[in-house]
């Protein structure tokens, strides 16, 4: 073993440089993410502040139930799978047809200038996002109700109507993210072999050809390994976002899992209750990483682990 | 030479077809184009125009009857002063710690020789796709005795395993070896390698790091609402979801069905139209920060990314 891998005296000590190099980071997460997860024992518990979490009672499968047969279950499951499930549908295809698009400006100067534009949003906070949310889609005093009621509509109350509400968290997000999305996409497209075009050029190949038979192959890969990380977190919507555009008039379509965990385990303090419907959401969510990741590995051998 | 070449190849074969898929593509693009930037300039003339023409709809680019009115108003609002105090604090100080926890310990996990890297790796791998979750979490920080404190705002999120790994990749990928070789050979230990060596090479790395910590740091709320309760210690992001989720008074007052006086009708809405335009005002403070600075960095985010999907 010594000799194998050369320990010596000094190499200990230089060995030991290293682990103090990972240190904090190590401590970090023992104190910040490990211990708390032992805190989830609490979903099993009726946890009280004065037993602390391992003096507490245990109870079971008792919050699971009253959970499942909480009159806003099915309500926050069905909400946080619209949401995510519509930002895929919509926000995922859109950073690959953009950087597409990107890849075909053959003037750099004007590509650039396009690029830098649309990262812009995503350097913008949630709170001011929803701020500007809220200020545009205001129906008497906001710019879009303003440009509706310029072309004869009637000036819709977004905020306030319900159907409405997942339109607004998803085409804001995909307004945010697309340009910055892109990015991933369009470093991957640099990694398209230039003899290919010169030969699809020689073949008399069209833009639109080159683009299906040629770019969109390269992406795929890239495409495969997004997906199935936004699989993974299917459940867990953005509700830093989400619980600024609540309402209460607007909440039966935008209490989202995260949400109900904040507002019944922080703000009423059953935190037991709010660790279970967490842990719930955590399950399932690990859940869909590992379908994904394994359908994806049969399928076309791309797979994260 | 290549590129010479391709050009001259795109030229010839330049169809109707492509002609075609050029005024499309151009069209979308612009029209996207327009769709970003037209909320945010939107914002800024906003914030000088005169807060009655924004509210009636005949502002729809340039500030009409520009004034700093807003901003002057804004001046008086000492909390958000308070706020941005505060923000920067723990964006700057924030951040370094963030940089002094990620990057020595992406780099000692870069090194081949360093024993239970794979073991150190999944430990630290674990925490991008579990963790104790929200109520837990809070559990823990009340037992440690941090909440309402600076220091948790500080501590929270002081490594994130992605980013560790991107730095690591980066330094596998760009530092050569023979250089480290040599050093030792020179007499360095480890953390003169590091310190000597390795991190003067690093600007890029730095700079990626610096930036995506910095970003979520100085926009962050959600942790901060959680875990504070003294105004005084509240970064700008939580007096702005203050202002900005707040409806205004005339509003709420229109929508009882309260009966008012026109007078005092007139008053609420000249209260309303001055309320917006300090909202578009501290958005405009909050954010241009931000997005003054990102453009000088691009190439150096964008490289972040890549570093980033090379690990996948």
């Amino acid at each position: 073993m010594r000799q194998k891998s050369g320990v010596t005296k000094k190499g200990i000590i230089k060995g030991w440089q290293l682990y103090m190099m990972c240190l904090p980071a190590i401590l970090y997460f023992l104190l910040f993410a490990y211990k708390p997860m032992y805190g989830i024992m609490i979903a099993f518990k009726d946890y009280s502040m004065r037993q602390g979490i391992w003096g507490s009672e245990w109870a079971g499968l008792d919050n699971f139930q009253r959970l499942f047969n909480s009159y806003w279950f099915p309500i926050i499951l069905k909400n946080t799978l619209t949401l995510s499930v519509l930002t895929l549908i919509l926000g995922f295809p859109i950073p690959i047809i953009l950087a597409l698009l990107f890849n075909e400006i053959s003037n750099g100067k004007m590509r650039k200038t396009f690029q830098t534009i649309s990262y812009a949003p995503h350097f913008i906070s949630v709170v001011v996002l929803c701020g500007m949310v809220t200020l545009f889609l205001n129906p008497s005093t906001g710019v879009i109700n303003k440009m509706i009621t310029l072309l004869g509509g009637e000036s819709i109350n977004f905020l306030q109507e319900a159907q409405l509400f997942k339109w607004v968290y998803v085409l804001s997000g995909v307004w945010q993210e697309m340009g910055w999305g892109s990015i991933i996409y369009f470093a991957t497209l640099s990694g398209v072999d230039k003899a290919l075009i010169e030969a699809a050029d020689i073949d008399g190949a069209s833009r639109l050809q080159k683009i299906r038979y040629i770019h969109f192959p390269v992406l795929i890969p890239t495409i495969l390994v997004l997906l199935i990380l936004n699989c993974g977190s299917l459940l867990s919507v953005g509700y830093e976002k989400v619980y600024l555009l609540q309402n209460a008039t607007n909440l039966s379509a935008s209490e989202v899992i995260s949400t109900y965990v904040y507002k019944t385990g922080l703000e009423k303090a059953d935190f037991s209750f709010g660790a279970a419907a967490d842990l719930f959401n955590s399950v399932i969510n690990t859940i869909i990483l590992l379908g994904a990741n394994t359908i994806s590995k049969r399928a076309t051998q791309t797979s994260l682990f | 030479m290549r590129t010479i070449e391709h050009r001259k190849h795109e030229k010839v074969n330049t169809g109707i077809g492509d002609k075609i898929f050029y005024v499309v593509m151009y069209l979308i693009l612009f029209t996207l184009m327009i769709v970003v930037l037209y909320p945010l300039l939107f914002v800024l003339s906003a914030s000088f125009s005169d807060p009655k023409a924004v509210a009636g709809g005949e502002m729809l680019l340039l500030p009409i009857d520009p004034s700093m009115e807003g901003y002057q108003y804004l001046l008086q609002y000492t909390e958000i002063w308070t706020g941005y105090g505060n923000t920067i604090f723990y964006t700057v100080i924030g951040t370094l710690f963030n940089l002094a926890a990620t990057l020595p310990c992406a780099y000692a996990m870069s090194r081949q020789d360093l024993r239970g890297q794979k073991g150190l790796m999944i430990f630290f791998m674990i925490t991008m796709y579990f963790s104790g979750g929200m109520i837990p979490g809070y559990l823990n920080v009340k037992s440690l005795g941090l909440l309402d404190t600076r220091a948790i705002v500080l501590i929270n999120g002081l490594v994130s395993t992605f980013n560790m790994i991107v730095a690591r990749t980066y330094f596998v990928t760009s530092i050569p070896k023979e250089i480290q070789e040599a050093a030792i050979i020179d007499g360095c230990n480890d953390f003169q390698i590091f310190a000597r060596i390795v991190f003067p090479l690093s600007k890029a790395i730095t700079v990626v790091m610096a930036l995506y910590y910095g970003i979520g740091r100085w926009n962050s709320y959600f942790i901060e609402m959680i875990y504070l309760k003294d105004r005084s210690k509240f970064p700008l992001q939580l007096f702005l979801r203050e202002i900005l989720t707040k409806s205004s008074f005339a509003q709420t007052a229109m929508s009882d069905g309260a009966s008012y006086s026109a007078e005092q009708m007139m008053a609420l809405i000249k209260q309303a139209d001055t309320a917006n335009m300090l909202k578009y005002c501290v958005i405009v403070i909050s954010t241009l920060p931000m997005l003054v600075i990102y453009p000088f960095l691009q190439k150096y985010f964008e490289k972040g990314v890549m570093i980033g999907s090379v690990k996948g």
